[in-house]
């Protein structure tokens, strides 16, 4: 492929007291790419995110961001103001703040202490931030705190700062948990829409949703932190192993 | 966003009103004889408190820090005030010779060297701000750096505290021992024994809270007092959108120490006395309780707590001395489980109870639900 990484991930292991969350996992990412990364509890996805953005260190392996830029040796935010941008599965926005104060704490720029304390907000700023409150859809509600959104709305916040950082890899882990149908299929329009100009991977549980956004890009199933397969969805769905480990019991999980 | 405005107006008036009304009339009264000396005196206790109070607000209320150990702070600014104050008693002490009494009493004929740099003003001044600044700039950067959070925070810094108290009841440290300091006579030349003298130490300590609420108004308005209460809220959100939460955390530690320190240094003149009691562990937990009573999280509760606690132990210490502990674990009890907003918040819920019983059944039952309401929340963005 001529297409540029952005990510590396080769033969990462990590053990947690003993328990192998994850073992010699190797994962690339695209420029532009949408993954879609799907997996029963406990396959790993939650702390394949933690080692990529800095949270827990790798046992062994290798982590870069783009060619050249190891990963293992930084921490969260130093990761972060590389352009890797996180959504947490539960959703984790400010809640005693504006959902326009949680888009400016967000904004691209300084973040150092002292610049924080004679901060003020451009124009331009505004105006980001104005866009971003159309593209999630809480332009109404810009005055509220974000502790009064509904479970949803909560996500595309979380979304909408994670865009105000202008990252070049998304990282967004179950952006349709507690979602509407509705809902469900807004965020990955949105979600398509992003890609190409970001690269972005998703750790999603809903098969329809994972279907939406997938279309004819790469999904990749974890089980028991080993990547299974990885392939079209169509392939994927159609795997006899993954359906063993994961879309066969479907139904008992959620 | 006119509310906004009016509602800051009306905050600027009623604080500049109390201010006035503290800097300029009750001094006033207290020159003419309408206010006695004595409750001159105990107001001026009460504002070094509230000072304390704030600091404590500072990391619990709007940071997410609660520590246990902030009287520790105002202790060493008192202990700095204390070694000028007893270098200015000269040779009018018990024992009429030019070094403190307890050093003769420890058997020393001359000064300790690290004694002699506090007959200057200037000098015991900065170490007021430095000691507790380095103290607590060392400290919170081991703490933070290690990502020490929570409940081991708190137990850390009670630690620390309650180290710092055992040092100083030593006599070996030679600061006095279980005693402290007492005897004061004067200050920058002045007479502490004179009304005039206490009324301006009043006076000071009036205009210096009225400083530093000031400041921190527009600390809490910055893109800082976002990251700050976010962290309160948050920390890991705010790690991931690229801010170094440890060093947010370290600057607003070292802020608080500060504070807490200037509030021990106005206290010890005041007062009369610093000794080691001051530093342990209950005093510390005291202060958080003049906090939760007044209303964490807001700039007013703390100074509200501060007053209002004190002055019902001022009165409990005379009317029934032995239960005071009682009323205040029992007042503690009673704000964390009926009124967590503290003070502060009964007019808001006073208001919330009138409106329930103004609507008409059908429409209090919506109300009844978690309705949400635009709110104009008091953090502006930075404009």
């Amino acid at each position: 492929m001529s297409a540029k990484y952005m990510l590396t991930v080769e033969d990462v292991s990590k053990t947690y007291d003993g328990f192998k969350a994850i073992t010699d996992l190797t994962f690339y990412l695209f420029e532009g790419e949408l993954r879609t990364v799907i997996g029963p509890n406990g396959a790993g996805k939650s702390t394949f995110f933690d080692l990529i953005t800095g949270r827990a260190k790798p046992d062994k392996g290798k982590i870069e961001f783009g060619f050249d830029t190891d990963l293992t040796e930084l921490n969260e935010y130093e990761i972060n103001r590389l352009g890797i941008g996180r959504k947490f599965q539960t959703p984790s926005v400010f809640t005693e703040h504006t959902v326009f104060n949680n888009l400016v704490l967000s904004l691209k720029g300084s973040r150092g202490v002292f610049a924080s304390l004679f901060n003020r907000l451009s124009s331009t700023d505004r105006d980001r931030i104005d866009e971003l409150l159309k593209l999630i859809r809480l332009d109404g509600k810009r005055g509220w705190k974000a502790g009064q959104l509904a479970h949803g709305e909560k996500q595309w916040l979380e979304i909408g700062m994670l865009l105000a950082q202008d990252p070049k890899i998304l990282l967004v882990d179950e952006p349709a948990a507690g979602m509407t149908d509705e809902e469900t299929h807004r965020t990955g329009e949105l979600l398509i829409s992003l890609a190409g100009k970001h690269s972005i991977v998703v750790i999603e549980h809903d098969m329809t949703f994972v279907k939406q956004i997938a279309r004819d890009g790469q999904v990749t199933v974890l089980h028991q932190g080993r990547v299974l397969c990885e392939g079209k969805f169509d392939a994927v769905q159609a795997n006899p192993k993954v359906r063993e480990v994961y879309l066969g019991r479907g139904k008992t999980h959620k | 966003m006119s509310s906004l405005s009016t509602r800051h107006k009306a905050e600027l008036i009623a604080v500049g009103l109390i201010a006035l009304f503290f800097i300029v009339i009750f001094p006033l009264l207290n020159a003419h004889g309408l206010v006695s000396d004595f409750t001159i005196n105990l107001w001026g206790k009460y504002l070094c408190y509230a000072l304390l109070a704030i600091s404590v607000d500072l990391l619990w209320g709007y940071t997410g820090l609660l520590s246990l150990g902030q009287a520790l702070f105002f202790s060493l600014g008192g202990y700095m005030m204390g070694m000028y104050l007893m270098r200015m008693i000269g040779d009018l002490g018990q024992y009429h010779k030019p070094i403190p009494d307890f050093l003769v009493f420890l058997g020393w004929t001359e000064l300790p060297k690290f004694w002699k740099p506090f007959d200057s003003f200037p000098f015991a001044f900065s170490l007021i701000l430095l000691l507790p600044g380095l103290l607590a700039l060392v400290f919170g950067f081991l703490a933070f750096r290690s990502r020490i959070k929570g409940v081991y925070f708190s137990i850390l810094t009670q630690a620390l505290t309650y180290g710092a108290s055992l040092m100083f009841f030593r006599n070996d440290m030679l600061m006095g021992g279980n005693n402290g300091f007492t005897d004061f006579k004067f200050i920058l030349g002045h007479d502490l024994r004179q009304p005039a003298t206490q009324r301006g130490l009043f006076i000071v300590t009036a205009v210096v809270l009225l400083l530093v609420y000031a400041s921190l108004r527009l600390l809490s308005h910055t893109k800082f007092g976002l990251v700050q209460r976010a962290i309160r809220d948050g920390e890991n959100r705010v790690l991931f959108s690229g801010y170094a939460t440890a060093h947010f955390k370290l600057f607003i530690f070292v802020v608080a120490a500060l504070i807490a320190s200037i509030g021990g240094a106005l206290y010890v003149p005041q007062v009369g006395i610093i000794n080691p009691s001051e530093m342990t562990p209950d005093k510390s937990l005291e202060a958080v309780v003049w906090c939760a009573v007044g209303g964490r999280g807001t700039l007013v509760g703390p100074i509200l707590g501060a007053i209002g606690v004190n002055s019902l132990k001022s009165w409990a210490s005379r009317a029934a001395p032995d239960y005071w502990l009682v009323i205040l674990g029992g007042l503690f009890v009673v704000v964390v489980l009926l009124l967590p907003g503290g003070i502060v918040s009964i007019p808001a819920r006073l208001k919330a109870f009138a409106q329930r019983f103004r609507r008409p059944p059908e429409v209090a039952a919506v109300a009844a639900a978690p309705a949400p309401t635009p709110v104009v929340s008091e953090s502006k963005p930075s404009v």
